[in-house]
Formats: C-alpha cells, sequence, structure tokens
C-alpha cells in the first residue's frame, strides 16, 4: 500500500492506441520460435503419402511390395473412420466425401492415396517411390465454365452434375435495362496457392496419463479440428487434444481440416509411436492450398454521369474436388452474390452463382476470401464504365459510394455497414496519389518508351460477423460468444487465455494491450495462452479479420469483472467501501489510500487469511463471453490508389507509387495494423502480377516449386504510404473493426485499373488476374493487329 | 522432396576424379555449387547412384589471364566475378551479367561451370558466353580438349560432355578496343529465371560482329555473323541499322512459331543492339 499520491504517476502508454514493438516478435526474430517442425518426440517416425499422380482416375490396384506391407496404409486399412464431410444448410447445395486416403476413383493430382511410415522423412519418401498405382484415367474436368455444362464428365457421378450449389439472387433488375450506359465484361482471377512460409504440418503422439492423442499441427482453429478430428475418427472429443504452436502463417490454409490431419492421428493410435508429417513446397503447391479461381460475366447500368442503376452479374467458383471443411464448397460463390455490390450504393441488383467441382486441389479461403474476386470483378467494370461514359474513374465512385449521412447502412443485399466515411477515403487518397501531378505526368511521354497509369479501387471488408450471419450458411462451424480467461498469477502478472490462435497478428501484444487498457498490468507482465485446446475456451478460431473485435472484446469483459472483483478485496484491504474506492493505473484507489493489483493478487493467493468475509469466492481468475452489440459484423475499408508504369513491349509492369487510405475504426495498435496491411498488400501484388497455378488439359498443375509459381520479393513490394481514418464502430468494445485482410483485396484491381489506364490509348483492357507480361503482350500485339487475343492466355 | 539414396565422395585432385569417373558404376552426377542439381536431387528427377564433390579441387577454383585470354576454372562463383575476385578482360561485360544472376545466395555458390553443364535455356552463361565467343576447356580419360561454347551447349539440358569427361575452365576472349557490348534479359520478376535475353558483341572497327536470342526452347539461338541484322554491316552507326524484321527472321527460321515469342525476344534483342550503341533505350531496366 501506498500513499495516494504515487498511483498520481500515469504509467508507461501500453493501452488501447499504443504502437507498441510486438513482443512475440524477440523470440521469432532470433529464430526461436518453436513450430511443428521443430518438434523431436522419442521415437517419432516421418510420413511420406502417395498422392494421386492423375486428377481423374479409378483405382484398380495398388501394388505395395512385400517388405514394406507393415509400412504402408492404404484406405482398406483405415476401418470405421469416416470421410471429411462439409457440407452446407444452404438449399440445394450437394455434398461430396472427401476420403481420407482414397477410396475407388481419385480426384485430384495430389490426392492421398497410401501412407508410408519410416524413420526418416527420405526412407518413408524411398518405400513411396516403391508402391506402383494402377489407375485407369477418366476424363479431367479443369475448366469449370465446361465442367457446368450437361454431359461434362462427373467428379461425384451421383450428383448427375458438377454443381455444389448454384445460388440467384435478384433484385428488381427489370428496372435498370433501360440505363443509358450499359457495359459488359468478362473478367477471372486466376487460381492461386497461400504460399504462407511455413507449410502444413503435423506431429501426432499418445499421452496415456490422459488417455489422450495430442495433436500438434499448424492450425488457425484448433478447436474446430478437434470437431472434425472427433468426427472423422468416432473419438470422444475429450480423448484428443489439439496443441497449435507458432504457425508461420496462415492466410486460410490453416484454417482447414486436412486429410493428412486425420490419416496422421489415426496412425498414431494404431503405431502407438509418434508420427510426423510436415508438407513439402511441392505437396502445398500441387496438392493443397488452391484459392482465388473466380469467374464472372458482369453488367454495369449506369447513368451517363456515371450514377450506377444496377449490376447484373454470373459468378462461378472453381471450388475443386472436394468440400473443405469447416467452410464448405460454396461459401466462396454464395459469398459473391451476397458482397458484390461492394461500397456503393445502386437500386437494382442481380447476381446469379455457380460453385463448381473440378478435378483440381478443393479451394480454400485466402485472406479475403471472396472479396478479392469481387473488388476485381466490381472495380474493373467501375473503370470501363467510366471510359464509357468519358469520366474520370474517381468520378464513378464519387457518385455511388455510401455516404457517411447514410450511416449505419443498409445495403441492396441487406448488409449492414457500421460505420465510416467513404468518399473521405477515397479523396484523401486522391489528394495523396497526386491525381493532377500524374495526369500531367502521363500526358508528357516517358523518355523510355513506358506509358503511365493511375489505379483505384475501393472495398469494403465486413469482419467479425457472427452467429446471425453464420447461421444461415448451416456450415460445420458457427461462431456464438467468444470467450476469454484471465487470471493474475500470485505476484501480480497477468495471463490470458484465448481459443483463437495468433501467427502473425501480434495477438501476444495487442490483447494484453486491451487488459492493460483495464487492469494497467504492464504489457511485458502479461502473457498470452493460446494454441491449445487444453488450457483454452472453445472458439472457431482465427479467421474472418474476427480475432480483434472477438478475443479483445472478451479479454476486456474478463478483465472488467476480474477489475470489479479486485476492487472488492482492495476495498477491503483500504478499509474503504467499494462504492467510495476506483480502479485506476493498476491500483484500487481508495479516499486515503491505494493498492495494487500486485498486492491484491498477493493477499488473495498468499494470505487469504487477510481477505474479508464477503470475498467473491471466484477469486482472481475469470472466463467471461463477449459478442458485439450487433454480430452482422464491422465494416473496415480502404481505398487504395497506385501508379504504374507499363512497358507495353515487353509487358513489364513497375509500381511508382502505392497510396492506401485505410479506416479499421479505432486502432489497438497502429503498428500491428500497418504491418496487417503491409503483408496484405505483398500478397495482393502477387495475386494482382504474379501468382498463378494452371492446369494442363489433364488436370496436371503446371508448376511444384517457386521457380514456376512466381511469389512477389522485396523488389516487387513498393514501400506503401498509409494513411489512417478512425472511424469507431458503434458495436465494438474500444470501436474497433476487424482489419487482417483488407490489404489483401484491393491490390488486384487498383493495379489492373492502373494497367489498363496506361494501356488504354493502345486498346487494350486486361480483364484477367493475374496481369502478366505475356498476357499484356499478347493484348497489346493484338490490339495492334486488330485481332482479338487468345482466350487462355499463357 | 527429399534425394533417394546416393553416395558422395570429394575427390582431391583432377586425376583422382577422372580416374573416379572411370570406374564408377552406376549413374554418376557432379557437383559444384549445387544451385540446380540440388533441386532437381529433391525432387527426384535425378537420381544418381554416386555423386562427386568437384569443389575439393584446387585446379577448378582458379582464373588467370593467358595472354587475350581470360581463364575461369569451373568453380568460380558467379559472386567472385561479381565482386571482383577474378581478373577481367570483358571491361566489365561479365561483371555485369554475373551480378544480375538470380540472387545474391545462389550467386554465392553457383558456379560458371556448372550452369553450362547444366545448360539451361535460359541460363544467364550459357547465352553471355556464347555471345562473347568463349570456349569451354574439357578433360577427360583421353587428355585435354577444347570446343566453343555453341558446339559445347547443343540444347536444353544438353552438353557435349562424354560420361567421363568433365568441364575444366572457360576461356573468354578478350574484348578489344572499340568494341561494344550489350547484354538485355527480361525477367517477370528480379532474380527469376530469363523470358528473353538478347547479347551482342560487336566490333565496328573490324566490322563483324556476334548475336544471341536466348532464353528460348532448345539451345541459344545465334548469330556468329550478326551483320544480316544491320543491314549487311556492321559499322560505327550498328545501332540506327538495326533491323528487327532480320532478328524476327531468324527466330522464325529457328522454329520460334509464337508471335508473341518472338515480339519479345526482338524486342529484347534491340535494347541489347541500343545498350552496346549506348541508345537513350539502354536505361529500360535489364530485367524489365
Amino acid at each position: 500500500m501506498s500513499g495516494a499520491g504515487a498511483s498520481a504517476v500515469p504509467p508507461r502508454q501500453e493501452g488501447v492506441g499504443a504502437p507498441l514493438p510486438r513482443k512475440e516478435d524477440d523470440r521469432l526474430m532470433r529464430g526461436r520460435g518453436q513450430f511443428v517442425g521443430d518438434i523431436r518426440l522419442p521415437g517419432m517416425q516421418d510420413v511420406a503419402f502417395v498422392r494421386s499422380p492423375l486428377a481423374h482416375a479409378r483405382i484398380r490396384a495398388i501394388h505395395v511390395p512385400e517388405a514394406y506391407r507393415d509400412r504402408v496404409f492404404t484406405a482398406a486399412d483405415l476401418d470405421g473412420v469416416q470421410p471429411i464431410r462439409a457440407v452446407s444448410g444452404l438449399p440445394g447445395f450437394k455434398a461430396s466425401e472427401q476420403p481420407v486416403l482414397a477410396t475407388g476413383k481419385v480426384r485430384q493430382v495430389g490426392e492421398l492415396v497410401a501412407m508410408c511410415i519410416a524413420p526418416t522423412r527420405a526412407e518413408a519418401e524411398d518405400i513411396a517411390a516403391a508402391i506402383v498405382l494402377d489407375l485407369e484415367e477418366l476424363p479431367a474436368i479443369h475448366d469449370m465454365l465446361a465442367a457446368r455444362e450437361p454431359g461434362s464428365a462427373l467428379v461425384h457421378e451421383h450428383w448427375g452434375d458438377n454443381v455444389y450449389l448454384e445460388t440467384l439472387v435478384d433484385i428488381d433488375i427489370a428496372s435498370a435495362l433501360d440505363a443509358p450506359i450499359k457495359v459488359s465484361r468478362t473478367i477471372a482471377t486466376g487460381r492461386q496457392c497461400m504460399a504462407p512460409i511455413e507449410g502444413r504440418g503435423t506431429v501426432v503422439h499418445l499421452d496415456h496419463r490422459l488417455d489422450q492423442v495430442v495433436v500438434h499441427t499448424a492450425s488457425q482453429m484448433p478447436h474446430i479440428v478437434r470437431n472434425g478430428l472427433a468426427e472423422c475418427l468416432g473419438l470422444e472429443q475429450g480423448r484428443i487434444r489439439i496443441v497449435s504452436p507458432d504457425v508461420g502463417g496462415g492466410f486460410g490454409y490453416k484454417a482447414i481440416l486436412l486429410a493428412e490431419d486425420v490419416a496422421l492421428t489415426w496412425l498414431a493410435l494404431r503405431l502407438g509411436h509418434p508420427v510426423r508429417w510436415l508438407e513439402d513446397r511441392r505437396e502445398h503447391l500441387t496438392a493443397n492450398a488452391n484459392c482465388r479461381e473466380h469467374h464472372y460475366r458482369i453488367t454495369a447500368y449506369a447513368e451517363r454521369d456515371g450514377r450506377l442503376r444496377g449490376i447484373d452479374c454470373e459468378a462461378t467458383v472453381d471450388s475443386g474436388a472436394y468440400s473443405a471443411y469447416p467452410f464448405s464448397a460454396c461459401l466462396e460463390a454464395a459469398q459473391v452474390a451476397s458482397i458484390l455490390p461492394g461500397p456503393y450504393d445502386f437500386p437494382s441488383y442481380r447476381c446469379r452463382t455457380w460453385s463448381v467441382a473440378t478435378n483440381k486441389c478443393p479451394i480454400l479461403p485466402y485472406r479475403g476470401v471472396a472479396r478479392t474476386g469481387v473488388c476485381f470483378a466490381l472495380e474493373l467494370v467501375l473503370d470501363a464504365v467510366a471510359r464509357e461514359a468519358g469520366i474520370a474513374p474517381e468520378v464513378v465512385r464519387e457518385k455511388n459510394l455510401v455516404r457517411p449521412e447514410q450511416m449505419p447502412f443498409e445495403n441492396i443485399t441487406r448488409k449492414h455497414f457500421d460505420s465510416g466515411d467513404y468518399p473521405q477515403a477515397l479523396a484523401r487518397a486522391l489528394r495523396a496519389i497526386d491525381v493532377e501531378g500524374v495526369r500531367a505526368r502521363q500526358r508528357a511521354s516517358e523518355p523510355d518508351g513506358r506509358r503511365i497509369g493511375l489505379g483505384l479501387s475501393i472495398y469494403c471488408e465486413q469482419a467479425a460477423h457472427g452467429t446471425s450471419v453464420y447461421s444461415g450458411w448451416g456450415i460445420p462451424m458457427v461462431p456464438g460468444h467468444e470467450q476469454a480467461s484471465a487470471r493474475l498469477t500470485p505476484d501480480g502478472g497477468l495471463e490470458l487465455r484465448i481459443g483463437a490462435h495468433s501467427h502473425g497478428q501480434g495477438l501476444e501484444t495487442t490483447l494484453a494491450q486491451v487488459a492493460h487498457e483495464i487492469l494497467g498490468v504492464p504489457v511485458a507482465r502479461t502473457r498470452l495462452v493460446h494454441g491449445d485446446t487444453a488450457m483454452t475456451p472453445y472458439s472457431t478460431g482465427s479467421w474472418g479479420s474476427r480475432v480483434m473485435v472477438m478475443a479483445g472484446g472478451a479479454v476486456a469483459a474478463a478483465c472488467e469483472t476480474l477489475r470489479d472483483r479486485a476492487v472488492r478485496i482492495g476495498a477491503y484491504l483500504l478499509q474503504a467501501s467499494p462504492e467510495a474506492c476506483h480502479f485506476a493505473g493498476g491500483h484500487v484507489v481508495g479516499p486515503s489510500g491505494d493498492i495494487s493489483l500486485e498486492a491484491i493478487a498477493r493477499t488473495w493467493y498468499r494470505r487469504p487469511q487477510d481477505l474479508g468475509p464477503d470475498t467473491d469466492p471466484g477469486g482472481l481468475e475469470v472466463t467471461a463471453g463477449y459478442k458485439p452489440q450487433r454480430d452482422s459484423g464491422t465494416f473496415s475499408y480502404a481505398a487504395h490508389a497506385v501508379v504504374v508504369a507499363v512497358d507495353p513491349d515487353l509487358g513489364a509492369v513497375e509500381i511508382l507509387d502505392y497510396v492506401i487510405v485505410e479506416d479499421g475504426g479505432t486502432l489497438v495498435n497502429p503498428l500491428v495494423v500497418d504491418g496487417q496491411i503491409y503483408g496484405g498488400l505483398a500478397q495482393g501484388i502477387g495475386t494482382a502480377l504474379y501468382e498463378e497455378m494452371r492446369f494442363d488439359a489433364r488436370g496436371q498443375p503446371l508448376a511444384s516449386t517457386f521457380a514456376d509459381y512466381l511469389l512477389p520479393g522485396a523488389a516487387e513490394v513498393p514501400m506503401a504510404r498509409i494513411d489512417h481514418m478512425e472511424t469507431p464502430s458503434p458495436y465494438t468494445r474500444f470501436g474497433q473493426k476487424g482489419i487482417g485482410e483488407g490489404g489483401a483485396i484491393a491490390p488486384p484491381a487498383a493495379l489492373a485499373n492502373a494497367i489498363n489506364d496506361a494501356l488504354a490509348p493502345l486498346g487494350v483492357e486486361m480483364l484477367h488476374s493475374p496481369v502478366t507480361p505475356r498476357r499484356i503482350v499478347e493484348a497489346v500485339l493484338a490490339a495492334r493487329t486488330g485481332a482479338e487475343p487468345a482466350r487462355e492466355a499463357a | 522432396m527429399k534425394p533417394s539414396p546416393f553416395a558422395w565422395e570429394r575427390p582431391a585432385s583432377l586425376a583422382a576424379l577422372l580416374d573416379r569417373l572411370a570406374t564408377a558404376q552406376g549413374g554418376v552426377k557432379l557437383i559444384a555449387g549445387g544451385q540446380s542439381l540440388g533441386p532437381m536431387l529433391a525432387l527426384r528427377l535425378v537420381e544418381p547412384d554416386l555423386i562427386l564433390d568437384i569443389t575439393g579441387i584446387d585446379e577448378l577454383r582458379q582464373a588467370r589471364v593467358a595472354g587475350e585470354t581470360l581463364v575461369l576454372g569451373a568453380c568460380v562463383t558467379h559472386a567472385d566475378i561479381e565482386d571482383g575476385r577474378v581478373p577481367d578482360l570483358t571491361g566489365g561485360a561479365l561483371q555485369r551479367v554475373a551480378s544480375a544472376i538470380a540472387y545474391r545466395p545462389v550467386r554465392n555458390r553457383g558456379t560458371i561451370g556448372g550452369s553450362l553443364v547444366h545448360a539451361d535455356p535460359a541460363a544467364d552463361w550459357v547465352n553471355a558466353l556464347m555471345a562473347l565467343g568463349a570456349e569451354v576447356e574439357i578433360a577427360g580419360p583421353t587428355g585435354r580438349r577444347t570446343l566453343p561454347v555453341e558446339r559445347f551447349v547443343t540444347g536444353a539440358l544438353e552438353v557435349a560432355l562424354g560420361p567421363a569427361e568433365i568441364l575444366m575452365a572457360v576461356r573468354v576472349p578478350a574484348l578489344p578496343p572499340g568494341a561494344a557490348w550489350g547484354y538485355v534479359k527480361h525477367c517477370a520478376k528480379i532474380g527469376e529465371f530469363a523470358h528473353a535475353i538478347g547479347a551482342v558483341r560487336l566490333e565496328p572497327g573490324a566490322g563483324r560482329g556476334r548475336a544471341v536470342i536466348g532464353a528460348v526452347e532448345g539451345a541459344p539461338v545465334l548469330l556468329a555473323d550478326a551483320r544480316p541484322l544491320f543491314g549487311g554491316r556492321i559499322g560505327p552507326d550498328f545501332a540506327e541499322r538495326f533491323e528487327p524484321g532480320a532478328a524476327q527472321a531468324a527466330l522464325a527460321a529457328a522454329g520460334m512459331a509464337d508471335p508473341v515469342e518472338r515480339h519479345v525476344h526482338v524486342t529484347v534483342l534491340a535494347r541489347a543492339v541500343a545498350q552496346a550503341g549506348k541508345l537513350p533505350l539502354s536505361h529500360v531496366p535489364e530485367a524489365a
């Protein structure tokens, strides 16, 4: 206890809004992180999988050399193991059954056929190489549009077609059809792979004391993995413990139950010793991490001044061979229909979508999920409207953006925008990029023959959307209240527990800041426990840019209860009534003195004899649940503006300037937010210009290393200029909004629009991401000769 | 992605290496920097029984000037050249090529001999050394021989090297005074393998020159006599006289059917010519 004066010194600012460097970086930047690949267990053996070399084939036989009989496992061995089923409750959805190891036929290159175990991965690969598959090749379905046609070969025969789900929303499109401007485009985004630095990996061992199978796996959602494993293996949940240690980037690829997880868990139970599988980059690229492939036929109806009358769209998503757990094969396409209108307000809308099965890896939700595709489609068609109407692209956007006085705003698909000033974001981006300066430079020709282009793109990112949204999808995972635990240690430190996972988001720092805001415990003395089903409350995990809103709210709620209990204990120790005391700077302050949280914790744990008779027996450990006032999601948004120089003869694109005006509501840690934006931007540049997993007509993926699958590197990612607006969400604890995905949403559209702005005088318009040098040169030459460029460009 | 089992030896002398090559059974691969062989082993695209590491042979790491010829041992790394640790007779041409090969970690380990023997059509040395008129020195059971690079590189990943032979050194002729050099490559991003390479070594005084169009399907397209690219004559005004149509024709004759590919390759060659002639286009980035 000290005099009242001492507590008047404010603590170092570490609460909500402080730009603290990330605590976790100390270990991560020094190479002291502990990833699945760092785990060494006595007796551990390695698994290599035999994977299908064909996209579509009937399995006639699997020949296993006699010498390896006891080290190779196929579907025939997996007694009682259920296939992975990720259904959707949307009407008409056709479910797929993804066998853990292939049965009957294989439906994608890389599908698991057999599992080989040996003391080392190299030896396991030697065994895998000795196994001979007798396959009868079937026609591969590799083109989602052809797959929709009657008479196509079938991925799942009993469906009768290749469509997981078809949806239609029509909101009075008829009344838009007489608009004076009508612009139609066919727009497509390439298939991509997520490419986190760390791939997937799973180490499984048995804990006989607890009668548990312990699964160490790089996951964004350990509790959901436990659900899935229990369903597939028929195990009681209490017999499964999932540990997700340090994870080297997720981006959605680690929000998936992989068949490998199920297979490894089964294998550990069967063999009794620890087993390990570490995904290599070839498996990652060719067998697992597919995302993004959309196709749009989109028409915009507008007035001559650029005001939109309506949008009409047919969208197809290549969902691949199986419905991935838990998000399902239709999340992406069905989401297209609901989010295509973006941040714009217009009266008529129609969107038909198809989620199509093909002989490719299942499509998985990648940072931004469907938003990157819809932003690409809508923003490109808005620029086409601008060119058709002869007005500047920014004018079309100014005419149609949701206005601040409309907030909260319900848009045409009944998305509830919580707050924001979209026109201001655009205006600030235009000012920062210096539109007039760029236009002047554009008019004066470049000495090297390159052409200058300016591109814009605006999006909104619905984040942390909860029960009311996901219950409608009817998928295996519906988020409810998010829970967090807060516990004071006997020496006054703080432990927080969340069921979500931090793998680059900086939650070990930012959630400590949230706790600091309430309890004043130094961030350095606050530890975040996460990634372990045995030690954390249930959570659907880290996805949908939800954790800062949901776990942030839950941590605050837990800390508030903890604070109230501490105040009561402190008041007793100060011999004051609780009503006469308040909490400030980590102290309970009474009329004539104060007492630190540390002293209160010491009393509760070590000197209970000093506690009053009415002390709350719950003590200094609290689990609290949280939902925002509305769970329809926060709406963060940004305006991106980019200037490029395009070499029309080689198709090279150089980014000269990049501006991002972002509104993430209250920023809990602006440094972390900037990091999220920069990282997302790098991935968005990859989507825009470099990354593409192509397939040949037999469904063979055409890249198996990073020599063929191009990622942007340091030289390709500019130092973007970020400007923050902070319009708080009225519904969340601190006004914070989810911002984790936004950086990856806008760049493909902004860059393609910039390239199109540069090349418009040549009669060239690029409508397919990635906008590769090859595609640009092809279009430039075609425009010169007056021919149409080939439809499927390299 | 783990290699299949192989034996590994590191002979200490050329004689020991040649002896081992002559006697070894099964598949044998030599390794120096391992920048191409390493990934190929990991992907099991090659599954040798024996790998002979040649970096312990001192002779292969030497570089020297012999009259008007620069002799670079096969195990000289790209970084050795980039950093100027070896002599130069090309007015910095080799150094500039070396400094733009892939990424620095690759240049630290990758060797000039390894790159040539691997003979990836998009590799810098395959194209640059052919344009410079370099030769390779080969040692084998029956002694030594030399070949011009264009006769050594016979196709994509194919070279004229017998099973018991090794590439000892590269012999680069000096770039004479007044000679012009241009080298431009086009990559989708920095460090990536080139999609097109153009290289010219022109002697306007003597009225002769060589040109290479590379990063094509097979061996580079070499115009050992580049005069047709310049209206039949290579003089001080060569840059103004460059005829893209002649390059187009050469590529069509070499079997490049895709007009987009031809356009890109001719553009890159034109920029190499402009660079050699110090025309304004020369400031277009090399890895544009």
